[in-house]
């Protein structure tokens, strides 16, 4: 490594696997960190909150190490050279979103709720268990690239779903969650995000000479042929369609910024990226000029403060107004630096979505600007595993399957707490892991496994040397 | 629960949240990631500029590194041109296969390249010998197409297409 810090001037290197130790026992005492964290959290509440321990600690702390665990024997078992990081970032995330969630439910202003807690723990548990099962049947990622058309096929599927008479919800103007008898609502968008980067991956890996090459040079920028922007043009027009039948600006955003991500990396083309944020920027206005549901999104944005007063006036002219975001900027700015304390925050005030789309208000006001940065480092974090994930990948597929995951996650971090801070109109998306919503925590566990499975294929040094059985027959000719 | 105790539970809080973010990047810091940067393109001005800022004892370090065939044997395969630029596998012992196909080594990802294209190979003595599975478009080891397994020198180009790859120390 002196070499390198020693000679400055050399920008050309290489990043590539070398035979690594599987490191399942850092991964092993991270995770015993992550767990310990959200329970000193929990018991922080509860003291803050009721004076006293909180008497499901034990079986709270137990049921988080528990989910770690599995997840972390799965691991050593069926990816023992997979990244040691991911699976205790993703359970500190997970962990810590469960203590909140906790909080909120404590809280009496939102008593008329049902306790969303325990159910968050149990889609975290299904969550896991989907990671082994991802875990244990897949056994190669690259089996994934048989099925790029079948994904595109499923991927549209899931994207109706929500539209279908009868299945589709419609619940506080975003009509993207399906309901299941008996079981509660889905929101297919999830599942649909990593169906639909294996189907990207697969076909830009099939088609990137095409659209890399055949270009024609123009201002500085690769202008591509007119056949070959028929891809990028048709996942424009769903993502719109998506914006305009489902009303769901972050889902809408999300597949576009990832098509845009992977067609960037697969062609190392900027000219793609000037395109990409040229189109979604005029889809985002066209829409937004004729659906009030995005309206009152950008106006709530542009002027939260009028919107809250509206809101309380009780004015009723056709649209929702909603104090929701200006109420998360003052949880931001009562936190200041160091924050309120756990539990004695009131963040609670946001209402129904305070667990959700709003939870990082809470951890804004009761962890302050501290806790909210370490925060974001460790979604930070998880995506730049998954961007060395690609980096170390020796097949394009896997590459591509990796970035497209991982920027799809980043982009929904981005989407969420960009809204919720006020960067960007508000959407109705949940902050991975953390954000109360079981399609979530379920989705993005399956995403933590499929990058797992690349990074274990990436990092796993080269099977033993085969038998072989030409070895004796032929002879080595040496030039003398 | 006194105001002291509450305070200090929130700053502790934090502090150990920040911990945990420390040490998950001291983790990435050590490099335990199976990725290794190196340098490419002008190694042996790298590797002058480091003996110079060391001084000590250049002739003694040439010495020893000019002795057994061990100490000159390739550890690890680059790709230096093609789709796949940067990729490094280290070179163990274990036979390495080129190809379109998706359980090679190096699945590449070139219209010029077979499905099974080439192997690199140790042979008995620890020489890596490159060998050519019958390809369409052949593999060029150098200027010369592949006819018989051939050793490879170090730093010689081995051209599949449009893809090049060398063995490096």
């Amino acid at each position: 490594m002196s070499s390198t810090s020693n000679s400055p001037t050399h920008h050309t290197s290489t990043i590539g696997a070398i035979g690594a130790p599987s490191r399942r026992n850092t991964e092993l005492a991270l995770l015993v960190f992550a767990v310990v964290i959200p329970v000193f959290a929990y018991a922080n509440v509860g003291l803050a909150i009721n004076d006293s321990v909180p008497p499901g600690l034990l079986s709270y702390g137990l049921g988080l190490g528990l989910l770690a665990g599995v997840g972390h024997l799965v691991v050593r078992k069926f990816a023992p050279y997979a990244d040691p990081l991911m699976l205790p970032l993703a359970t500190l995330l997970n962990g810590l979103g469960l203590v909140v969630i906790w909080r909120l439910d404590q809280s009496k202003r939102l008593s008329n709720y049902a306790e969303a807690a325990p159910r968050q723990l149990l889609y975290s548990a299904m969550g896991v268990a989907l990671l082994a099962v991802v875990l244990i049947f897949l056994k190669d990622h690259r089996v994934l690239q048989r099925y790029t058309y079948i994904s595109m096929a499923g991927a549209l599927f899931l994207l109706i779903l929500p539209l279908v008479p009868g299945l589709g919800a419609n619940i506080y103007g975003a009509k993207i969650w399906i309901k299941i008898p008996g079981l509660g609502t889905l929101q297919p968008g999830e599942f649909a995000k990593i169906v639909l980067a294996v189907f990207f991956a697969g076909y830009l890996m099939v088609k990137r000479d095409a659209l890399a090459l055949a270009s024609r040079r123009f201002m500085g920028l690769y202008l591509p042929r007119g056949r070959d922007l028929g891809p990028i043009l048709v996942v424009w027009v769903i993502s719109i369609l998506i914006l305009v039948f489902e009303t769901d600006l972050g889902t809408s955003l999300l597949f576009f910024g990832m098509f845009v991500i992977m067609l960037y990396v697969a062609t190392e083309r900027t000219s793609w990226i000037v395109f990409g944020l040229l189109m979604s920027a005029v889809g985002a206005v066209g829409v937004a000029s004729f659906e009030p549901h995005i309206q009152t999104r950008v106006q709530a944005w542009l002027d939260p403060m009028r919107e809250f007063e509206l809101s309380r006036a009780g004015v009723q002219d056709g649209v929702v107004h909603s104090e929701q975001a200006m109420q998360a900027l003052w949880a931001f700015g009562s936190g200041g630096t160091l924050g309120t304390g756990l539990g004695q925050g009131n963040s609670d005030l946001i209402g129904f979505a305070a667990n959700s789309d709003f939870i990082l208000a809470t951890f804004g006001e009761e962890l302050g600007l501290a806790g909210v940065m370490a925060i974001l480092l460790l979604y930070g974090l998880i995506i730049e595993r998954g961007v060395r994930t690609a980096l170390a990948a020796r097949d394009p597929f896997g590459k591509l399957l990796a970035i497209g995951l991982s920027g799809a996650f980043g982009l929904q971090v981005f989407v969420v707490a960009g809204g919720v801070m006020g960067l960007i109109p508000l959407t109705g998306m949940t902050l991975p892991f953390v954000a109360y919503g079981g399609s979530s925590v379920i989705a993005n566990w399956a995403l933590i496994g499929i990058l797992l499975r690349i990074s274990d294929t990436a990092r796993r040094p080269a099977p033993a040397p085969a038998a072989n059985p030409d070895a004796e027959m032929t002879q080595v000719v040496r030039p003398s | 629960m006194s105001e002291l105790t509450l305070t200090v539970m929130r700053l502790g809080f934090l502090a150990v949240l920040w911990l945990f973010v420390i040490v998950a990047v001291q983790v990435i810091r050590s490099d335990l990631f199976g990725t290794r940067v190196t340098q490419r393109g002008s190694r042996r001005e790298a590797g002058r500029q480091q003996q110079a800022a060391r001084q000590a004892p250049p002739q003694q370090r040439q010495q020893s590194g000019g002795g057994r065939r061990g100490r000159n044997a390739p550890t690890k395969l680059v790709v230096t041109e093609g789709t796949l630029t940067g990729t490094t596998v280290a070179l163990q012992g274990q036979t390495i296969t080129l190809g379109r196909a998706h359980d090679s080594t190096i699945v590449l990802d070139d219209d010029y390249a077979s499905s099974r294209h080439a192997r690199i190979y140790p042979d008995r003595d620890g020489q890596w010998i490159v060998e050519d599975l019958g390809s369409t478009n052949g593999t060029y080891l150098d200027r010369t197409r592949l006819t018989t397994p051939t050793p490879i020198a170090p730093g010689a180009p081995i051209r599949i297409g449009k893809t090049v790859i060398e063995l490096r120390k």
